[in-house]
């Protein structure tokens, strides 16, 4: 085991030192504009967000005009809640001020679903919604129903999944629903028993058919994690004419076209099959919950040595952007400063030329090398019934990674920076009993994890490796 | 000159043993780790013959430097004594008293005695160093460390390494309010009157006090010389010279010098002289020779504890209808549980050796870094180190304990040595076990245990399929605590560790 960790790493150093090579070498012409044009030398005050140069895409389907950054309500910022301090809630100050913005730069889709923000979503982003023309948003929102526990009658499936769907109108406080979504197919331990479990021997599709041809859902699809076998029984109920799906969400961005983790299926493979149907595609994880802009050292250098102004995210929402087939790009943004660096991007989109996306490919290439757990900070696996903050242990590990201090043996020349940085950093993202030797393997994570990681394996890595670490006595 | 050389020395030692009890890093321990290993009734209660025959010869040729400068109580006192005369702005701060010696053989009589009947709590309040650790422990390092991790904060602002935080919580309430009254009874007894403490109560000076008497080195006064001015009284803070009859009470005198400065007329000096044997003290017995009944009370004078059935530690979400994203599942904190011995830290021996030898300066306790120790509330071992597992558990590769103890009642034990020693063993409480009460996987005890002792064995024996749970290998278990403290039950887990009254050696 130790071995190969050091071999790896001798590999890293090489791929490091030949890439910078390349970077050094490879003269590419910058294309897109580039925020140099918009700062002053008196200041970054001038980098304008612009209101109305937001690109949009039309929908094949029936026309609709959608801006190509959608707004994923799945990271709404969080607050301490007022009648418990040791509970978070949902900030709806700030949900309605993000909305807002986006509304007022042109953003007309909002992702949301049931079970987000800790089930607060659809109410926090309904209310935010309400206080503007209906006419001015479309809505996505999912059937959540994986979340109904195993081995219920399918009676008792439909019942709990059509009032989920009602629920998410009240909470919405709409009538009609724009987008709505059989949520994260292809997942389960056996994914086509829950595929039935969950939509077709309850007769739940059938059902939401009717409600489209009631007018209450205006486009259906679905969204998709993990066994490609689904996908392709999906669309083949599209090509046989059992089901039409008027778009499908999958994830996509430049690591996951040839790169996806795990046993994932690579992107360009989804997004080629959808394209082949003409059926558009909602983008997911464009910036992979943020691990694409969070790269280790070295690629944050590569890439800013391309466009030194230039956000590292923007790369990875241009280079999405540049594919036609696609309807939107889903980006779940907590802050403000990263809805207006999105703004920015697809204000309006400068696609990628040859030379970028040869680029970017490279880039992939250096990216999936680093032993990097390819959490995107979802919390499907939250809240965790034993206490863990497993994103948070799992991406204190790749901020580690990131930054060079994983060490593998004593004898690395900067083990005592390193094992200082993992464990002080450590207890600083993680409280001591949410960390991860409080994994009991309880397994009940794993069906949850929409990327396939497996959790508790990698809890237990981690926490034998901090284990080693704090073995070494005094920080 | 004595004045300043003694300031200096008493400076550096009292900043370092202060610094033994709030020192993150364990730098300090490597290099003066000795400085309280030569505190006297540590030293006494270790039989480190060497150091006592060492502060005794010091005493014999210089007079009581030790309580001067060696004893952290006593500087403690010179400081706050210090403080005080600048706040009063006196001129005349002391004056001569008559010596109370009767007070002090009573107290030594006692104090004697409370060690023959190992009557601990007695004995450790007394203890001059020890009561100085209290104080640093349980006052000054909560403060230091609160001081540490606002620099953390700070850090962590700049994303920096430097500082990191650590814990801060109250280890005995019992602990704290004793270090508290000692603080204002030596505050009070300090600020009025110098020596006060140090001349009537402490036992260890009344000890010395007597060995002073007989020192080659003494303060004497020139009677041809003197004026009777009695500036040299005043600055007394041991109120030992007595200008009516030129003489210097000098089993009282701890040679801090200030006389020596505050005489205009060179009358009193600190020289080389042959002892006059007027008045001696009667007591010398020894205590070191004591025997000891052996008190293992099975009353463990714990805090009283809801016995409710921890089935309620179920932490699933099952209120709610279906799992949300997101968010955290409370975590109850751990409770103490009811144990019938208590575990006392590898190096101790046993329970029996703990209670000889400690005299509760909480010095293990201050440098655990795993927040495994605190002091006992227990009376026959009040304030002495005992182990718990809310907040950590025992690393193997930790004997800081041992290290540290500068009296013998934890005895330095190697990491290997350490981790073939039993303390205790653990034991499945299958009420809590939340493969019961969750019906869940676990084996999280298991996979923790650094002895390999807990194995998975079927719940149900005819079912090699069913759900599994800890079996302890007691020959195997050295009581670490690793299975205790990662226990997902709470508040009370459900795999505890019983102490051993005697450690075994595997």
């Amino acid at each position: 085991m130790k071995r190969d960790n050091i071999n790896r790493r001798n590999f890293l150093k090489k791929i490091g030192l030949g890439a910078t090579a390349v970077a050094a070498t490879s003269a590419l012409s910058s294309c897109g504009k580039g925020a140099s044009t918009l700062l002053s030398p008196e200041g970054s005050h001038t980098l304008e967000v612009p209101k109305d140069k937001m690109t949009y895409r039309t929908s094949n389907v029936n026309g609709d005009k959608i801006s190509i950054l959608g707004y994923g309500c799945m990271r709404w910022p969080t607050k301490d809640d007022p009648n418990d301090p040791t509970k978070r809630v949902l900030d709806q100050e700030r949900v309605n001020e993000l909305i807002d913005y986006a509304l007022e730069h042109g953003i007309n889709y909002f992702d949301t679903a049931p079970v987000y923000g800790m089930g607060q979503s659809e109410t926090v982003t309904g209310i935010a919604l309400s206080r503007h023309p209906r006419e001015s948003y479309r809505v996505a929102t999912k059937l959540s129903n994986q979340r109904i526990p195993a081995g219920l009658s399918p009676k008792e499936t439909f019942r709990r999944s059509v009032e989920m769907y009602h629920n998410s109108m009240k909470a919405l406080q709409i009538d009609y629903i724009d987008y709505y979504l059989l949520h994260s197919i292809g997942g389960g331990r056996d994914s086509f028993a829950t595929l039935n479990y969950r939509f077709f021997d309850n007769g739940v599709l059938d059902f939401l058919v009717e409600e489209k041809k009631a007018g209450r859902i205006r486009n259906l699809g679905f969204s998709f994690h993990g066994d490609v076998r689904i996908f392709d029984h999906m669309l083949k109920l599209h090509d046989e004419g059992k089901y039409r799906w008027d778009f499908v969400q999958i994830q996509m961005n430049y690591l996951d076209w040839r790169h996806a983790s795990n046993r994932e299926e690579n992107a360009e493979y989804l997004y080629n099959e959808l394209t082949k149907r003409g059926i558009q595609a909602i983008i997911m994880e464009p910036l992979l919950g943020g691990r694409l802009s969070n790269l280790p050292q070295y690629v944050i250098q590569r890439l800013k040595s391309q466009k030194p102004q230039d956000s590292v995210a923007s790369w990875a929402f241009r280079w999405v952007g540049s594919f036609d087939n696609i309807l939107t790009v889903l980006s779940g943004m907590t802050y403000m400063e990263h809805l207006q660096d999105n703004i920015r991007t697809y204000s309006p989109l400068e696609k990628c030329s040859e030379a970028d996306f040869e680029y970017l490919e490279e880039t992939a290439d250096i990216i999936s090398k680093y032993p990097l757990i390819p959490c995107n900070d979802c919390e499907y696996c939250m809240p965790c019934p034993y206490g863990i903050d497993i994103p948070g242990v799992l991406l204190h590990y790749n901020k580690c990674v990131n930054e060079g201090n994983i060490t593998q043996s004593v004898d690395d020349d900067n083990y005592k920076k390193a094992r200082r940085a993992f464990l002080i950093g450590y207890d600083r993202s993680v409280p001591k009993l949410r960390q991860a030797d409080h994994c009991i393997n309880c397994r009940k994570c794993i069906d949850d994890c929409p990327q396939r990681i497996a959790i508790p394996v990698q809890l237990r890595r981690i926490s034998k490796y901090v284990d080693e670490l704090r073995g070494d006595g005094v920080i | 000159m004595l004045r300043r050389v003694r300031i200096s020395l008493a400076a550096v030692f009292f900043t370092i043993i202060t610094l033994l009890f709030l020192d993150l890093t364990g730098v300090i321990h490597t290099y003066f780790g000795w400085m309280a290993k030569v505190q006297f009734l540590p030293a006494l209660l270790a039989l480190n013959v060497g150091v006592i025959l060492s502060l005794i010869l010091l005493t014999l040729i210089f007079g009581r430097i030790y309580c001067s400068v060696i004893c952290p109580l006593g500087v403690f006192q010179d400081l706050i004594a210090w403080g005080s005369k600048k706040v009063k702005k006196s001129k005349k701060p002391y004056s001569y008293s008559k010596p109370k010696s009767w007070l002090r053989v009573i107290v030594l009589a006692i104090f004697v005695v409370a060690i023959i009947l190992g009557i601990n709590s007695l004995v450790s309040i007394l203890a001059p160093y020890s009561s100085y650790g209290r104080i640093a422990s349980s006052l000054f390092q909560p403060i230091y460390r609160l001081g540490n991790n606002l620099l953390a904060s700070i850090a962590e602002h700049y994303d920096s390494y430097a500082f990191y935080s650590v814990e801060v919580w109250v280890k005995s309430i019992t602990t704290l309010v004793v270090a508290i009254i000692t603080l204002v009874v030596i505050f009070i007894l300090a600020a009025r009157g110098g020596r006060t403490y140090c001349n009537t109560i402490c036992p260890v000076g009344t000890i010395l006090g007597f060995f002073s008497k007989f020192s080659f080195m003494k303060i004497k006064i020139d009677e041809s010389k003197c004026k009777k001015c009695q500036m040299c009284s005043y600055q007394c803070k041991s109120s030992c010279i007595n200008i009516g009859d030129f003489s210097v009470d000098h089993s009282r005198c701890v040679v801090c010098g200030n006389c020596l400065e505050s005489c205009k007329f060179d009358a009193i000096k600190y020289e080389f002289s042959f002892s006059n044997f007027k008045k001696g003290f009667v007591n010398n017995s020894n205590p070191v020779s004591c025997k000891r009944e052996a008190s293992n009370s099975d009353n463990m004078g714990r805090r009283s504890f809801i016995t409710a059935v921890a089935a309620t530690t179920a932490l699933s979400a099952s209120a709610q209808a279906i799992k949300m994203d997101g968010g955290f599942a409370p975590i109850i904190d751990k409770k103490v549980p009811k144990r019938s011995n208590p575990i006392t830290p590898a190096g101790s021996l046993s329970l029996k050796n703990l209670q000889e030898h400690c005299t509760s300066c909480q010095l293990c306790i201050s440098v655990c870094p795993n927040q495994v120790l605190r002091p006992s509330s227990d009376l026959s071992r009040w304030m002495m180190p005992e182990m718990s597992y809310e907040r950590g558990y025992c690393r193997t590769e930790c004997n800081k304990c041992s290290e540290v103890c500068p009296t013998g009642a934890i005895k330095p034990i190697s990491i290997e040595d350490k981790s073939s020693t039993q303390l205790g063993h653990a034991i499945w409480i299958k009420e809590n076990c939340v493969v019961i009460t969750d019906d869940v996987n676990c084996g999280n005890c298991a996979t923790r245990c650094p002895s390999n002792a807990i194995q998975m064995v079927a719940l149900d024996p005819n079912n090699p399929k069913s759900r599994t749970i800890p079996a302890v290998d007691e020959t195997k278990c050295i009581g670490c605590g690793a299975c205790e403290n990662l226990c997902p039950a709470r508040p009370f887990s459900a795999i505890v560790v019983e102490g051993h009254q005697v450690h075994k050696f595997i």
